[in-house]
């Protein structure tokens, strides 16, 4: 789970992490009053501030989504030329996303940008540190043209922070003398901070060197470990629908894991990898999956009725491919759930089921003899293939 | 002959009063496993369905002495129940839960490597997988034991039902497997790809192997680098996702590719080109281990 820039930096702020100050408002009547009111802005002669879109994605500013000023008496303009606005950026896919909010944040005077972050490794399966000296840069980016310019460091989770992981840090950016103190602490508090809240990235681009020699975090971006959520009742506050698909906001109240995607063939699997493969199949026979869609192992007719209602909200989806390997639950149980939901449900385009596994000969028989238009598959391949021809035909 | 588990294997099964840890012990043992009970704190004591229940792990390890553990402990309970068959010194630990939060399993296997550095031999298999089988010998998971048919195709999965999937493939041919074993979809886990790989290398009744990967880490990628080093059989390989897109998670927490890295494609090139052979097509997995055997 994500979270917005200006909420990350507020939990920075609890943990000493330093942050700019500032405020975030979701109209432009509040950022007339915070002009007016918060004294942030008060006597601020020559001041810089900048004016952020609030969104779930990088490359704000290359998409417009960060500007500059020195005239407080324009900001509410600026925020208002912010709110509503679809950004599109190299995170957001090409539908953009909608700015909601807007984050207010005094100007710093920048000596130099790095780059400090923190992920689980799974490769050293421990949180480990990233450092660069190439701040506001994609990190990936400097990681293939530069990673020489990278430094990893993984905390040992029995030992936990110490003084010399931050040292090590801090000479490989080559930071001036007068900010070690500060800089050894704030990773320390950064690696408390991952710890306590069960995040799975923090990053810090840039974490700028000011003039006045001190250290600020410019941007902040926190993810949390969704198996964690239950232990973090903070996330429950913090998460924003409006950052999220509505389908996948719809299919999480019912345990569904669904993802939205460009093409227009549903799948309904179960099982993750099996669902991916499904995606995969469809493609190579030549078709475009419209999403990803685990029902979990039992795929019961509540099950499978959600699913079916969920795809159909689509517009996109001109047919659909029910993928299920009967395992535990046994074929006919399955094919008994899939025509209870067909008949609740009134399906509108070709729907093709391949079901295998336990009593899978009984299943498809089933669903053959239901009286309900269904084709049925046996293998995986045929299954794909059938459903992307009746899709080319047009549906029904 | 077969890897880790055979008819021998003695098993017992924490949370074995829950739903799941319920169903399933029963499930296996009608299969032939030999589940000799379970553990549910607080219930030491009492039997149930059949199954004599202990306290503790401990406690378990003092009358029946099991070599696996099989853990259906719900996820906010699932890293100490890991542990405790750890300091137990089970021999092989198998974790079914999903949904356990990553920073618990960096600890576990932190520690879990600890105590293997110290001298002992213990195998955690998962989490968020669907066990091992050896087929006509043990069924520790959740797996349908019906599908598999004894024979000589090891197959290692980072997923549970495409791993059905390529099962139910290799026994339709005849094929049939070695040993199954679902190493799981999280990104911190136990046993590895390459862990398994070196067990059916020595195999003798394995002849052939099937990797089933998928997007996310590059555990695939070194597992291959292990093949071309260390493995005389052929290793047959399918990588799940190919039509994923890039940031978002499949389902699986490991499963998602990130910053570019851990793509299907990328994968499945760097297989290939240290001799693994790739099958792009998840429904010729069987078709295409059945040509490698014959071919060699």
């Amino acid at each position: 789970m994500n979270i917005h820039e200006y909420q990350a930096k507020e939990l920075f702020g609890q943990y000493q992490i330093p942050v700019p100050k500032g405020v975030m408002v979701e109209s432009i009547a509040e950022a007339e009053n915070a002009v007016k009111t918060n004294p942030l802005f008060q006597g601020s002669n020559g001041q810089v501030f900048a004016v952020k879109a609030q969104i779930h994605a990088g490359g704000r500013g290359k998409a417009g989504g960060v500007k500059i000023t020195k005239e407080v008496h324009k900001i509410p303009e600026i925020v208002g030329s912010l709110l509503g606005k679809i950004l599109v950026t190299h995170q957001t896919g090409p539908e953009g996303r909608q700015v909601g909010k807007v984050w207010i944040e005094e100007g710093s005077r920048i000596e130099k940008e790095f780059y400090l972050g923190m992920v689980v490794d799974r490769n050293s399966r421990r949180v480990t540190l990233i450092a660069s000296t190439e701040g506001g840069m994609e990190i990936e980016e400097v990681a293939q043209k530069h990673p020489e310019r990278i430094f990893h460091l993984s905390v040992d989770p029995c030992e936990g922070y110490s003084a010399h992981i931050g040292r090590r840090l801090f000479y490989f950016l080559g930071l001036p003398a007068e900010t070690q103190s500060a800089f050894v602490k704030m990773v320390g508090d950064l690696v408390r901070f991952f710890h306590e809240k069960d995040a799975s990235m923090v990053e810090i681009n840039p974490l700028v060197l000011t003039a006045e020699k001190t250290l600020i975090a410019l941007d902040a971006k926190v993810g949390f470990d969704d198996n964690a959520i239950y232990r973090q009742p903070i996330t429950k506050v913090l998460r924003d629908l409006a950052e999220e698909n509505p389908l996948e906001i719809e299919a999480s109240k019912y345990n569904l894991n669904y993802v939205k995607l460009d093409g227009n063939i549903a799948c309904m699997v179960n099982g993750a990898g099996l669902a991916m493969a499904t995606m995969d199949v469809i493609a190579l026979a030549g078709g475009s999956p419209a999403n990803f869609l685990d029902v979990g192992g039992g795929a019961s007719k509540d099950t499978v009725e959600q699913a079916f209602r969920l795809i159909l909200s689509d517009p996109h989806v001109k047919g659909i491919f029910v993928n299920i390997f009967g395992g535990i639950v046994r074929c006919e149980r399955i094919a008994g759930g899939i025509i209870a939901a067909a008949q609740d449900v009134k399906i509108s385009v070709p729907l093709v089921v391949r079901l295998q596994g336990t009593n899978a000969a009984e299943g498809r028989e089933m669903l053959r003899t239901s009286g309900l238009d269904i084709e049925v598959a046996e293998e995986l391949f045929e299954g794909a293939e059938k459903v992307v021809l009746a899709v080319k035909k047009g549906g029904k | 002959m077969s890897i880790l588990v055979d008819r021998s294997t003695k098993v017992i099964v924490q949370g074995i009063t829950g739903k799941e840890g319920s169903y399933h012990a029963g499930a296996c043992r009608d299969y032939g496993t030999h589940v000799v009970g379970g553990v549910t704190p607080g219930k030491g004591g009492t039997t149930h369905e059949g199954f004599p229940v202990w306290n503790s792990v401990h406690d378990a390890v003092e009358a029946e002495d099991p070599d696996v553990s099989l853990i259906f402990v719900p996820p906010a309970f699932a890293a100490d129940a890991v542990l405790e068959s750890i300091a137990a010194e089970i021999p092989l630990i198998v974790c079914i839960t999903e949904g356990i939060p990553v920073l618990d399993m960096v600890r576990v296997r932190r520690l879990l490597d600890a105590k293997n550095d110290e001298g002992s031999v213990i195998r955690l298999i998962g989490p968020n997988c669907p066990g091992i089988i050896t087929p006509d010998g043990a069924k520790i998971g959740i797996m349908p034991g019906y599908i598999h048919k004894r024979g000589k195709v090891g197959v290692v999965s980072r997923s549970g039902t495409l791993t059905y999937e390529a099962v139910w493939q290799l026994t339709q041919l005849g094929l049939g497997e070695s040993t199954c074993v679902g190493i799981g979809g999280d990104p911190v886990r136990g046993l590895n790809f390459i862990d398994v790989l070196a067990l059916f290398e020595n195999d003798p009744e394995t002849e052939a192997v099937v990797m089933i990967g998928e997007i996310g880490g590059e555990d695939e990628e070194k597992a291959a680098a292990f093949a071309k080093c260390h493995m005389k059989k052929p290793v047959i390989g399918f990588i799940a996702g190919q039509t994923a897109p890039p940031g978002r998670r499949m389902g699986h927490a490991g499963a998602i590719v990130s910053g570019g890295q851990g793509t299907a494609k990328d994968k499945m090139k760097t297989l290939e080109g240290m001799g693994v052979t790739v099958v792009e097509n998840p429904s010729m997995i069987g078709q295409t281990v059945l040509d490698v055997l014959k071919r060699s």
